[in-house]
């Protein structure tokens, strides 16, 4: 469904991706793991076209996206939910998720894809008329992840989801994941906490310097010791 | 009193037109369009092009034919907007603010001095003047004219509003404003917005040019200048970047106006718009609709 072949991105002359290639195929969750400045974001960054590769190809669906804008790429169904959650925090909850169907033309199909999020979490519905910024960390990444839904994601590609939130909410975080990726939907998930990221993952790539350097599924890496000694703090 | 609230009120209405625009485009470029006023300027003589080539039939039907005038100025300034943004700001989206702000001061002067070779340096006497009957009420008098054109401000403002409190776009606009990398995350194209934002804004400020044009009876080609200050000091006042504040601030910064020339004199009027410029920037920088943003994280 998505595939990276060999992209180099550089920011300002530092090489943050190097010859970084991985899949992602129908119905999978991966998880991309690796240390901070490893190159997780900018994979994103790169995939969403928020930045443009030097080389290298990026394929979804069989659409050459290497060089799209990203509106061209949220409109193929492959939408990003970036690092810090980044909601429009004075625009209420219902609006952002109104946002989340911008491209979406027919309004009655808007409302109910927001119905469907709604439903999913309820705690939405609830707050549907305060702003987003006065939401807590959890809900906002639930705002932040329900947006996404609207615009109706056939990979949905989540950068840190539970950066920052409570163990009980990281919980709740990745069983909506896990929800979602049943509903059909296939997931490319960047964590820093390996462990709750790989409880739902299909697979996982270990990323280091710009590429990876590790692709097993995702029980084998939970047991790998070299993982578990960089990335799940020993056991 | 009521004399002077009404005088207030009038004025205001222009400064709140043209404050629109310049709150628009900073909240969503965070840019100080200081060609925003020669934009005002332009749609002036855009409107009186169109009413000299017209002029043989504009006598009768003056108001009539002046509003098709105006729609047909908004349009023109509007254009005009987007070009520049399009020519001197998109190139330095992404360099530093200062560059930007610089770009903004030559466009203004391309505007001025490009529109005194085309115009001349004489004030020209604009074609239709909006004088005619009055009605009173209580105790002040107030033209026809001014209600009509007071009504089509009015009803600018409000369907500006709309739009932008309603209408997807409108909520693109906002989201822009706000982070415009989660926007294109959500597919919006942020340079089409954009270029809208500036389509407005403009077409708003050309809209005013016209009525002060018609009203005042006469236009020069810097006659921008000092309505660009004037509707930076309204937005400022009533808190910059926010939609409802730069109606408020406009009215506002008229209101006070009319009471310090009243009281003061009208040499004092700049002195005391500006005099308020910098105490709202001192004491309530964020003005009186500005955005207080809790978040937490």
């Amino acid at each position: 469904m998505l595939e990276i072949d060999g992209i180099d991105v550089s920011y300002g002359g530092v090489q943050a991706l190097h010859g970084m290639s991985l899949t992602v195929a129908d119905g999978e969750v991966v998880a991309l793991l690796g240390n901070n400045g490893a190159g997780k974001t900018s994979t994103l960054s790169a995939v969403s076209g928020l930045v443009r590769p030097a080389g290298g190809r990026i394929v979804f669906d069989g659409h050459d996206i290497t060089r799209a804008s990203p509106p061209e790429i949220v409109g193929l169904g492959l939408v990003h939910v970036p690092e810090g959650r980044r909601i429009f925090s004075t625009l209420t909850v219902q609006e952002n998720l109104q946002m989340g169907g911008y491209l979406v033309r027919d309004p009655a199909e808007t409302r109910r894809r927001i119905d469907r999020v709604y439903g999913l979490l309820p705690r939405l519905r609830e707050r549907r008329e305060q702003q987003g910024g006065t939401l807590s960390g959890g809900e906002q990444q639930m705002l932040a992840i329900g947006r996404a839904i609207v615009a109706g994601p056939r990979l949905l590609m989540l950068d840190e989801p539970s950066m920052g939130l409570a163990p009980l909410v990281v919980t709740a975080v990745m069983e909506l994941i896990a929800e979602i990726n049943e509903g059909g939907t296939s997931v490319l998930l960047v964590e820093q906490n390996a462990k709750a990221a790989l409880k739902i993952a299909t697979r996982g790539y270990v990323v280091e310097n710009g590429r990876c350097v590790l692709d097993a599924p995702a029980a084998e890496l939970a047991d790998d010791s070299r993982v578990v000694e960089a990335y799940l703090g020993g056991v | 009193m009521t004399q002077i609230i009404w005088n207030g009120l009038f004025v205001g209405s222009f400064y709140a037109l043209v404050a629109l625009g310049y709150s628009m485009v900073y909240g969503i470029m965070k840019l100080l369009n200081f060609a925003h006023g020669d934009l005002y300027m332009l749609g002036a003589f855009i409107g009186f092009a169109l009413l000299t080539s017209f002029s043989g039939f504009t006598a009768t039907l003056s108001l009539v034919a002046l509003l098709v005038v105006l729609l047909l100025s908004m349009v023109g300034t509007g254009l005009a907007g987007v070009a520049i943004e399009r020519i001197a700001y998109r190139p330095l989206r992404s360099a530093p603010r200062l560059s930007l702000l610089i770009t903004a001061v030559g466009a203004s002067f391309a505007l001025e001095y490009g529109m005194r070779i085309i115009a001349g340096p004489n004030p020209q006497v604009y074609p239709v003047r909006l004088g005619g009957s009055s009605v009173h009420v209580l105790g002040a008098r107030i033209g026809v004219a001014q209600l009509v054109l007071i009504g089509v401000a009015i009803a600018l403002m409000v369907t500006l509003n709309a739009m932008v409190m309603r209408s997807r776009q409108g909520r693109a606009m906002r989201a822009i404003a706000l982070d415009p990398v989660a926007a294109r995350l959500m597919g919006v194209d942020v340079n089409r917005v954009i270029a809208m934002a500036f389509f407005i804004g403009s077409a708003l400020a050309g809209a005013a040019g016209v009525m002060a044009g018609s009203y005042y009876g006469s236009i020069n080609f810097l006659m921008g200048f000092i309505i660009g200050l004037k509707a930076f000091t309204a937005a400022v006042i009533g808190g910059i970047g926010s939609f409802k504040g730069a109606m408020l601030g406009g009215v506002v910064l008229g209101l006070l106006e009319s009471f310090g020339t009243h009281f003061l004199g009208g040499q004092w009027r700049d002195v005391f718009a500006f005099a308020f410029l910098i105490l709202f920037l001192t004491v309530r920088p964020t003005g009186l609709l500005g955005e207080r943003v809790t978040e937490r994280v």
